[in-house]
C-alpha cells in the first residue's frame, strides 16, 4: 500500500482545508428559516425551593414567544436524565439515584441550574425576557465539600443521605493484613482537583420538528450522536427513534464534556414542537463553566506497604468522590470501575483494596473528563510511589523498576479485576530516562540553583483501559448500553468507497486516520476514500467517540466491514474468473488466480451491473460491522517531568516534558503526537494551573476566563514524545488508544517534580505560586 | 444606524443596532461563520480579525467603530485552492484538531509575523498568550507560526 498515505503514514489531514480557511460547520454557525431563539432560566442559588415562576412581564417582551418551565415539561411527561451505569454498593445494593429532570420543578440544587427555557424572535429579545421572569426561591442550606457530604443532611427530598453509593473493590481483609506485615508502610492523603473541561466551542442545539411528519431534528455539540438519540427517544421519552435524527456536525472539541445528554438540547427539541418552530440556543461560556459536567474532584487517603526489599505488597485506598447534585450519564462509573480497576498500575502489587464514597453536593454534575478515572488512579499509584521512594531512600526510576510487570508476565491478572494483555513497561521508561538525559539531572538541578532556583525531577509510569469497551463486561459491571461499534463500507458503483463510522470526531482526525486504515485494507487510492459520521441520518448506529476508544473499536470495526467486503468480492471474482473461490486472493487492491487479475473497482461494478454474476449473490458491494472487543486496550508509558521553582515568588516554571508511550499500532505518527501533546497541557493545567472553586454558599467563584486558569501558550514548554509499541492482541489493527494518555500520565509527573524541588509531599493541585511560596517558607 | 465597513476587500453598507458587536455583524449579518465566539470576557481569542491591519477580538469590537474601516476575517486571508502561508503552515504541522480556535489563532499570529520582531519559540509563545486552545498543548502551533515566519519572510523580500 501506499507509504504516503497507508497505515504508518503522517498524512496531513483532509479536515483542516475547511478549518483553516474558516469553512467549517459548527452547531451555531447554522441556522434555518424560522428560527428563534431560546435562553435558559438559571438558579442563582446552590440549594433553593422553587415557589413560584411568574412569567407574566416576561412575555410582554416584543418578540417574546414562550416561557416553559419544569412543571410544563413534567405535564407534557418529559422523562428524567438518566445515569447510564448502575453501582451496587458494597452490601449489594443498588446506587440511589436522584431524579434529574430536565428543567427542574420543585427545588434547585446547583447553581447554573436550568428550571426554566424562555423562547422569542430574537437573541436580545429572549435575554430581555429572560430578566422579567419572576421566580419566587426559598433558600435552603447546601451542602458542598464533598468531605463533609457524607455526614450532612440529605439534599434531595426522599433521599436518605447523600451517599449514592458505598463500592469497593478488591480483598480487603488480605490487603490489611499484607499492611500489618510489611517492612515500610507509606501514607498520603490526596486531593484531585475539580476540574471544568472548557472546549473552546461552547455547547450549541437548533432544533427543528415537521408537524406533518412528526420528526425532529437535533443538531448538537456532541460525541456521540446515537447515544443522544438513544436517550432522548428511549429515557426522556421525546420522540421514538425513526422521527428523530441527531446531527453533530463539526464539533470544536470535547474531552468528554460533549458525551452527556443535558438538559439544554433535551429541552430544547421538545420546546421546538411546542412552539411550532426551529429554536436555536447557544451557550454563552458562562453557562459552559456552570452547565458543563465538572470533572475529578476527590478527596484520598492511601497506603503502600513495601518490604524489606522495595517490593510493594499491599495498596489500600479511601476516596471520598464528589458527584455533584445529580447523577450524570457516566458521572457513577468514573470513580469506581474507571477508577479502582487501575489502582494496580504498571506493578505486581498483590494485595490491594480500594472504597470508594461516591456523594451528592449541590454543586454541577462531576461526569468523565479527558481519562475520566484514569488520572485520578494515576495520581493515587504514582505519587504514592514516588514518596515511597524518598522515604526509603531508593532512585523512583529504579523502585518502579523493581516492582514493574514483566514482558514475560502477560497476560496478567491484577488483583482489580483486570486482564493486561500486552506491554512492555520497562521499554518506555528506559526511553523517557535516556529521552530525559537522567543522568545529566544533577548538573541541571545545580546550574538552576545558581540562578535561584530549585529544580525538580519527577517520574509518572501510568497505565490506562481504553478501547471501552467489551460490552458483556461492561454489563456485568452495570453499563445500562453495549459499547461496541459500528462501521459500514459501500464500495460504489464505479469504485468509490464511502465508509460510515458510528464513531465521532471533534478534533481527532477520523475522516483522515479511518480513510488510512480503509484505503490501506482495501488497496483503493486514500482519495477515493469518504468518511461519513456524526449523523443518524446517514450513519445506521454508534457508541461515539471516548475512552480513546475511536480507533481501537471504530476502526476494529471498519477492518470487519472490509474483511466482508473481500469475502463477497472474491465470490463475484471467482465466479467471473471462472475460479474457485479458494483459490483466489486479494492483494493490494485486485483479485488474483493465477495470471488473472480483477481490480476491487471492476468487481464492484459487476456486482451492480449483474451480468456475468453468481446466481446465488445479492447484487451491490456494501458491508457493514458491528465490532465488540474482547478486552478493554492498555496503553501505557512513562511520563517525566522537569519544573523549576523560583524561590523568591513560588512560580513553577514546567522546564521540560517527556513522554514516551506505547499506543500499540499507530496510523498516523502525526496525529497520535499531537493527541499527546494536547493531553499533556491539560495534564500541566491541572497540576499547576486548573481549579474549580466554590465558596461555601455554593457559589462557583471560578465561573470565568479571568478566574479558571487555562493553560495558555507560555504556560507549557515544547514536549518530547515518543514512542514504543506492543500491538494490543486481541483487535485487528493492534491499536490500543491515544486520546487521554497525555492528560492520565502528566499531573503525577508534574507534581511529583514540584516536590521533589519544595521537599514536602504536601503539595496540593493545582501548584499555585501562592501554595508553593508557603511551602518554601514553611507556612 | 446606518454603517458603511468594508469586509474582506467588499465593502457594504448596512442598518444594524447601535449595540450590535462585530461578532453578531460578521456571524449574523454578513454570515462570515469563520470567526467564532468561545467566551464572553474577551479571552479565548477565538474570534480575532484584523482591523485596519491589526488582531483585534471582535466580540469586544462595536460594529459602530469598524465603520469606514476595514476588517478581515478568516475568509479573507486566502482560500482553499490558495492559501495564506500562516494557513497552510497550520495544516503542514498539525496545528489544529477541531478547527474552533485556529481562525483566531491564525489572524493573531500573521500580525506576530507582520510586526517584524525576531521571532523564537519564548517571542511566539508570548505573542499568543491572548489566544486559547484546548486541543493542541500549542507546540505544533509555535512551530507552524515559526515555520510560516521564514515562509512570509521569503515572499517579502
Amino acid at each position: 500500500m501506499s507509504a504516503e498515505t497507508g497505515i504508518g503514514a503522517a498524512v496531513k489531514r483532509r479536515e483542516d482545508l475547511r478549518f483553516i480557511t474558516g469553512r467549517g460547520t459548527y452547531t451555531d454557525d447554522l441556522n434555518v428559516p424560522g428560527q428563534t431563539y431560546g435562553v435558559f432560566l438559571r438558579s442563582p442559588y446552590a440549594r433553593a425551593k422553587i415557589n413560584a415562576i411568574d412569567a407574566a412581564d416576561a412575555l410582554q417582551v416584543d418578540g417574546a414567544l414562550a416561557v416553559f418551565t419544569g412543571q410544563d415539561a413534567a405535564v407534557d411527561g418529559l422523562g428524567d436524565l438518566p445515569c447510564g451505569w448502575l453501582v451496587k454498593s458494597k452490601d449489594g445494593s443498588d446506587m440511589v439515584s436522584a431524579p434529574h429532570p430536565p428543567l427542574a420543578v420543585s427545588q434547585v440544587n446547583y447553581v447554573g441550574e436550568p428550571y426554566g427555557l424562555v423562547v422569542a424572535e430574537s437573541l436580545a429579545a429572549a435575554r430581555e425576557a429572560a430578566e422579567l421572569v419572576a421566580a419566587d426561591f426559598e433558600e435552603l442550606t447546601p451542602v458542598v465539600a464533598a468531605a463533609e457530604a457524607a455526614k450532612a443532611s440529605p439534599i434531595h427530598e426522599g433521599l436518605e443521605a447523600n451517599l449514592a453509593y458505598d463500592w469497593e473493590l478488591g480483598d480487603e481483609a488480605a490487603t490489611d493484613a499484607a499492611l500489618a506485615a510489611a517492612a515500610h508502610v507509606t501514607r498520603l492523603d490526596l486531593t484531585n482537583n475539580r476540574l471544568i473541561p472548557n472546549a473552546i466551542e461552547p455547547r450549541a442545539a437548533l432544533a427543528t420538528f415537521d408537524p406533518t411528519s412528526g420528526e425532529y431534528e437535533l443538531r448538537t455539540t456532541s460525541q456521540n450522536p446515537h447515544l443522544e438519540r438513544l436517550v432522548l427517544s428511549a429515557f426522556v421519552q421525546i420522540a421514538p427513534e425513526h422521527k428523530l435524527r441527531v446531527v453533530a456536525p463539526d464539533v470544536g472539541g470535547g474531552f468528554g464534556s460533549k458525551i452527556f445528554v443535558y438538559a439544554e438540547e433535551t429541552v430544547v427539541t421538545w420546546a421546538a414542537a411546542k412552539v411550532g418552530r426551529p429554536i436555536k440556543w447557544t451557550a454563552e461560556r458562562s453557562e459552559s463553566f456552570l452547565a458543563d459536567a465538572h470533572a475529578r474532584d476527590h478527596v484520598t487517603h492511601a497506603e503502600l506497604g513495601l518490604d524489606e526489599a522495595g517490593r510493594f505488597t499491599a495498596l489500600k485506598v479511601r476516596t471520598t468522590a464528589n458527584l455533584g447534585a445529580y447523577l450524570s450519564l457516566f458521572g457513577s462509573s468514573v470513580p469506581t470501575f474507571l477508577y479502582g480497576t487501575l489502582l494496580a498500575g504498571q506493578y505486581k502489587t498483590p494485595n490491594i483494596h480500594v472504597q470508594t464514597h461516591g456523594v451528592y453536593t449541590n454543586t454541577t454534575p462531576v461526569d468523565a473528563y479527558r481519562g475520566a478515572g484514569r488520572p485520578e488512579a494515576t495520581f493515587v499509584v504514582e505519587r504514592i510511589v514516588e514518596a515511597a521512594a524518598r522515604e526509603t531512600g531508593r532512585d523512583p526510576a529504579e523502585l518502579r523498576r523493581l516492582n514493574m510487570i514483566e514482558p514475560g508476565d502477560f497476560p496478567y491478572e491484577t488483583p482489580v479485576a483486570l486482564v493486561y494483555d500486552t506491554g512492555n513497561y520497562q521499554a518506555s521508561l528506559d526511553r523517557a530516562l535516556q529521552l530525559v538525559d537522567y543522568g545529566g539531572f544533577k548538573q541541571r538541578r545545580a546550574a538552576s540553583e545558581a540562578e535561584g532556583k530549585r529544580r525538580g525531577i519527577g517520574f509518572s509510569c501510568y497505565i490506562e483501559a481504553c478501547g471501552l469497551a467489551p460490552s458483556q463486561l461492561a454489563i456485568q459491571l452495570g453499563a445500562g448500553v453495549g459499547l461496541y461499534e459500528s462501521g459500514e463500507i459501500r464500495i460504489n458503483p464505479t469504485g468509490s468507497v464511502t465508509v460510515f463510522t458510528g464513531s465521532h470526531s471533534h478534533g481527532q482526525g477520523h475522516e483522515t486516520t479511518f480513510a488510512q486504515v480503509v484505503s490501506d485494507k482495501l488497496g483503493v487510492p486514500f482519495d477515493d476514500v469518504e468518511v461519513v459520521h456524526g449523523d443518524t441520518g446517514r450513519v445506521e448506529f454508534g457508541l461515539g467517540t471516548y475512552g480513546s476508544r475511536s480507533l481501537a473499536v471504530g476502526g476494529s470495526a471498519l477492518i470487519s466491514a472490509a474483511d466482508k467486503i473481500i469475502a463477497k468480492g472474491t465470490r463475484i471474482a471467482a465466479h467471473m474468473m471462472q475460479a474457485e473461490p479458494d483459490n483466489v486472493a486479494f492483494e493490494e487492491g485486485a483479485f488474483i488466480s493465477g495470471n488473472q487479475r480483477l481490480t476491487l473497482q471492476e468487481v464492484a461494478f459487476a456486482s451492480y451491473v449483474p451480468a456475468d454474476y453468481p446466481p446465488d449473490l445479492e447484487p451491490g458491494l456494501s458491508e457493514k460491522a458491528f465490532y465488540d472487543p474482547e478486552n478493554f486496550t492498555y496503553p501505557a508509558g512513562a511520563h517525566i517531568a522537569e519544573v523549576e521553582v523560583d524561590e523568591a515568588t513560588g512560580v513553577v516554571q514546567l522546564v521540560n516534558f517527556v513522554a514516551v508511550d506505547d499506543f500499540g499500532h499507530v496510523i498516523n505518527p502525526m496525529i497520535v503526537d499531537g493527541q499527546v501533546h494536547g493531553g499533556l497541557a491539560q495534564g500541566a493545567g491541572q497540576a499547576l494551573l486548573e481549579h474549580g472553586i466554590y465558596d461555601a454558599d455554593g457559589q462557583l467563584t471560578t465561573g470565568s476566563y479571568m478566574d479558571y486558569c487555562m493553560p495558555r501558550a507560555d504556560d507549557v514548554p515544547d514536549f518530547t514524545v515518543d514512542t514504543t509499541v506492543t500491538p494490543c492482541t486481541h483487535n485487528p489493527l493492534g491499536a490500543k488508544g491515544c486520546g487521554e494518555a497525555g492528560a492520565i500520565g502528566s499531573p503525577a509527573a508534574i507534581i511529583n517534580a514540584v516536590t521533589d524541588a519544595v521537599g514536602t509531599e504536601d503539595i496540593a493541585m493545582p501548584a499555585t505560586p501562592e501554595q508553593v511560596w508557603r511551602k518554601l517558607h514553611g507556612l | 444606524m446606518n454603517l458603511t465597513l468594508t469586509v474582506n476587500g467588499v465593502e457594504h453598507s448596512l442598518d444594524v443596532p447601535a449595540n450590535t458587536l462585530l461578532t453578531d455583524l460578521l456571524r449574523t449579518q454578513l454570515r462570515l461563520t469563520g470567526t467564532h465566539v468561545g467566551c464572553d470576557t474577551s479571552q479565548c481569542g477565538a474570534c480575532t480579525v484584523h482591523l485596519d491591519g491589526r488582531s483585534v477580538k471582535a466580540c469586544t469590537v462595536l460594529a459602530a467603530q469598524a465603520g469606514g474601516r476595514t476588517v478581515t476575517t478568516i475568509e479573507g486571508i486566502g482560500s482553499p485552492d490558495d492559501l495564506h502561508p500562516m494557513q497552510a503552515a497550520f495544516r503542514d504541522c498539525h496545528a489544529l484538531q477541531c478547527g474552533f480556535c485556529t481562525p483566531g489563532m491564525i489572524l493573531r499570529a500573521i500580525e506576530l509575523v507582520e510586526d517584524g520582531g525576531a521571532l523564537d519559540n519564548r517571542t511566539v509563545r508570548e505573542g499568543l498568550e491572548g489566544n486559547i486552545c484546548r486541543c493542541t498543548g500549542y507546540h505544533n502551533i509555535v512551530k507552524a507560526v515559526l515555520a510560516a515566519s521564514d515562509t512570509m519572510q521569503e515572499q517579502s523580500q
